[in-house]
């Protein structure tokens, strides 16, 4: 695990300028296609945004090309209440959360025996958590809904963050052993010599050295539940409980979404996501990095 | 034998993970193996039935489509983006970068990067809007240009609306091996590239003797990732299409999901998701074999 935080991409530009120089045209080509590129990736987005702030009217009239004849914020905040969309995002959070610090403390329990204890069956362990990492949710789904429902869990909260809680800490459990099984003994030893348990040397030394990659740990466990869909789908049914992407995954084909109020729609799907990812750029570009090399 | 006495006592850390992983995971995979050797409703007992729905399975058109649907998904969200991400990085890393500056490499890098940030039902939300046959923009904006006649009803025309859904697995996907292949290329000393200049060698010689040598492991990690995910993949499908028209873009997920959900014929639909998890398991096991071999050939 030598990636854990690689630096991104430093490339020197020595004597850029006079080869530069020399080929001016393919320079331009090249970076037009990937401006076109760019247009192609991002745009859509923009015709949402644009489009989310037009009237009914104005769509109709001009299509979804041109730009709102006057700023239109009926669509988003009538979408808004009929959906109840505070309620939702306020689910979405607190499940996100809850999944991203309790995920991050079990992978750090599970990570710190298997990566510094060395238990034994360490490489079982660890085939296990790499295959519950990789199973497809419909192959655990149908005995989940049942269990839960026997236990009166079903339509909480609650199981989505128990479920997600051990599903993302098998993927969390996998990357940091390969980190932990590489921490420094010298800190450990250290820490025995002054009298430190087991326990206090995980709060008082491992986590805090380790703290980069538990930040990119929980960057990414908050942005995976967020974005979740299949099980919240079958496990939220009622509309006090659901998350945004099922409040908007289902209310796809109705009736009610004309052209605007589906744009409206997306566009406040968008917003908490990209300012996520605004928020968590530096961390979230490191860690996709750090998940690639074992 | 000092290390043995120091390592005991740890496995305690072990207990509330291995708990939680039996109750959530273990469990449950046990119950769906077992339930797909029986008819059951999900009310009442299981009935066994042995293999019946395993014939069943293989006899049955909509699951070896949907598998052949999921072939071509694995294209769209596999095969093209990293072929495609590895070129883009390349030459974000080796020719804008240093004729444009890290600022704008960077600056792409993020933008392409921004599909994957989404929810993927956002995403599918986006993209039926923009596909849709009356009001949306794809339609009106080949009108606007004369193309009128090329418009089509893109997610509900059966002999189109497979190719519309690979076309955004494509948008959606691409910016994931572009980062994965720039962070690898940040590892290249770049007194080989030099080397390589001063050999006369062309970008594309570097590109091919360089660029993608160097990179192997991210190559690998990248394609088994995305091919797991394309396998997996149900979200989109649900948003866009909802596995129709006529079974027309039917994946194997949405297939155990409508087995469940919709027809209550639970030992069915555990015999696909079981069969899926095999295949899973087993292509990821093989790429982790290839990767292991590649390193030693090394």
């Amino acid at each position: 695990m030598t990636a854990v935080l690689p630096s991104v991409t430093k490339a020197p530009a020595p004597d850029a300028p006079k080869a530069a120089r020399r080929r001016d045209p393919v320079r331009w080509i090249v970076l037009g296609g990937l401006l076109v590129l760019l247009l192609l990736l991002v745009g859509p987005l923009l015709v949402i945004a644009v489009n989310a702030f037009k009237s009914p009217a104005d769509y109709a009239a001009n299509g979804p090309l041109s730009v709102p004849v006057s700023l239109y914020w009926d669509g988003i905040v009538n979408f808004w209440n009929r959906v109840d969309f505070g309620q939702k995002l306020w689910n979405s959070f607190v499940t996100s959360l809850t999944v991203a610090v309790l995920g991050v403390v079990l992978s750090i329990l599970n990570a710190y025996a298997l990566g510094i204890g060395r238990v034994r069956g360490r490489v079982w362990f660890l085939v296990f958590f790499l295959v519950a990492n990789l199973l497809p949710q419909e192959v655990l789904v149908y005995p989940l809904y049942y269990i839960s429902k026997e236990a009166g869990l079903y339509d909480s909260l609650i199981a989505i963050i128990i479920i997600f809680t051990v599903i993302q800490s098998a993927f969390g459990t996998y990357l940091l052993t390969s980190v932990y099984s590489e921490f420094p003994r010298e800190l450990l030893d250290a820490a025995a010599v002054d009298g430190a348990g087991k326990w206090r040397t995980l709060w008082r030394v491992v986590v805090p050295v380790s703290g980069p990659t538990l930040a990119v740990l929980f960057t990414f466990f908050f942005i995976w539940t967020w974005n979740e869909f299949f099980l919240p789908l079958i496990f939220l049914v009622s509309n006090d409980n659901q998350t945004v992407p099922v409040a908007l995954g289902v209310l796809q084909g109705d009736r009610m979404m004309d052209a605007t109020t589906t744009s409206a729609s997306a566009l406040i799907g968008i917003v908490p996501a990209m300012l996520f990812f605004l928020i968590f750029q530096r961390t979230l570009t490191r860690g996709i990095a750090a998940g690639a090399i074992k | 034998m000092a290390g043995r006495v120091r390592n005991r006592g740890y496995a305690v850390y072990l207990i509330p993970g291995v708990l939680a992983s039996l109750a959530v995971i273990v469990v449950p995979l046990v119950m769906t193996v077992y339930v797909s050797f029986t008819k059951w409703t999900g009310v009442g007992d299981p009935r066994w039935v042995g293999l019946e729905n395993y014939t069943r399975l293989f006899g049955d058109t909509l699951f070896w489509q949907s598998f052949g649907n999921i072939g071509l998904l694995v294209f769209a969200m596999a095969v093209i983006p990293t072929l495609l991400g590895l070129v883009l990085a390349a030459v974000l890393f080796d020719y804008v970068a240093k004729r444009f500056g890290d600022r704008w490499a960077g600056l792409f890098r993020s933008g392409y990067y921004v599909p994957q940030v989404l929810p993927v039902a956002v995403t599918g939300i986006v993209w039926s809007w923009i596909l849709h046959p009356g009001y949306g923009a794809l339609n009106q904006i080949l009108e606007s240009v004369g193309l009128g006649s090329l418009a089509k009803n893109w997610l509900g025309d059966p002999d189109y609306a497979l190719y519309s859904v690979m076309f955004v697995m494509v948008w959606f996907q691409l910016g994931y091996p572009i980062v994965m292949f720039m962070s690898g290329l940040s590892r290249i000393d770049p007194s080989l590239y030099e080397a390589a200049d001063l050999d006369g060698a062309t970008w594309w010689q570097r590109f091919r003797k360089i660029t993608v040598h160097m990179i192997r492991p991210e190559f690998y990690v990248v394609l088994v990732t995305t091919t797991i995910a394309a396998l997996k993949i149900f979200g989109q499908v649900f948003v866009l299409t909802k596995g129709g028209p006529s079974n027309s873009t039917l994946v194997p997920s949405y297939f155990a999901y409508k087995n469940f959900f919709e027809k209550a014929q639970v030992g069915y639909g555990s015999a696909i998701s079981t069969v899926l998890t095999v295949l899973i398991v087993i292509l990821a096991f093989l790429f982790l074999r290839l990767q292991h071999r590649s390193e030693e050939l090394r």
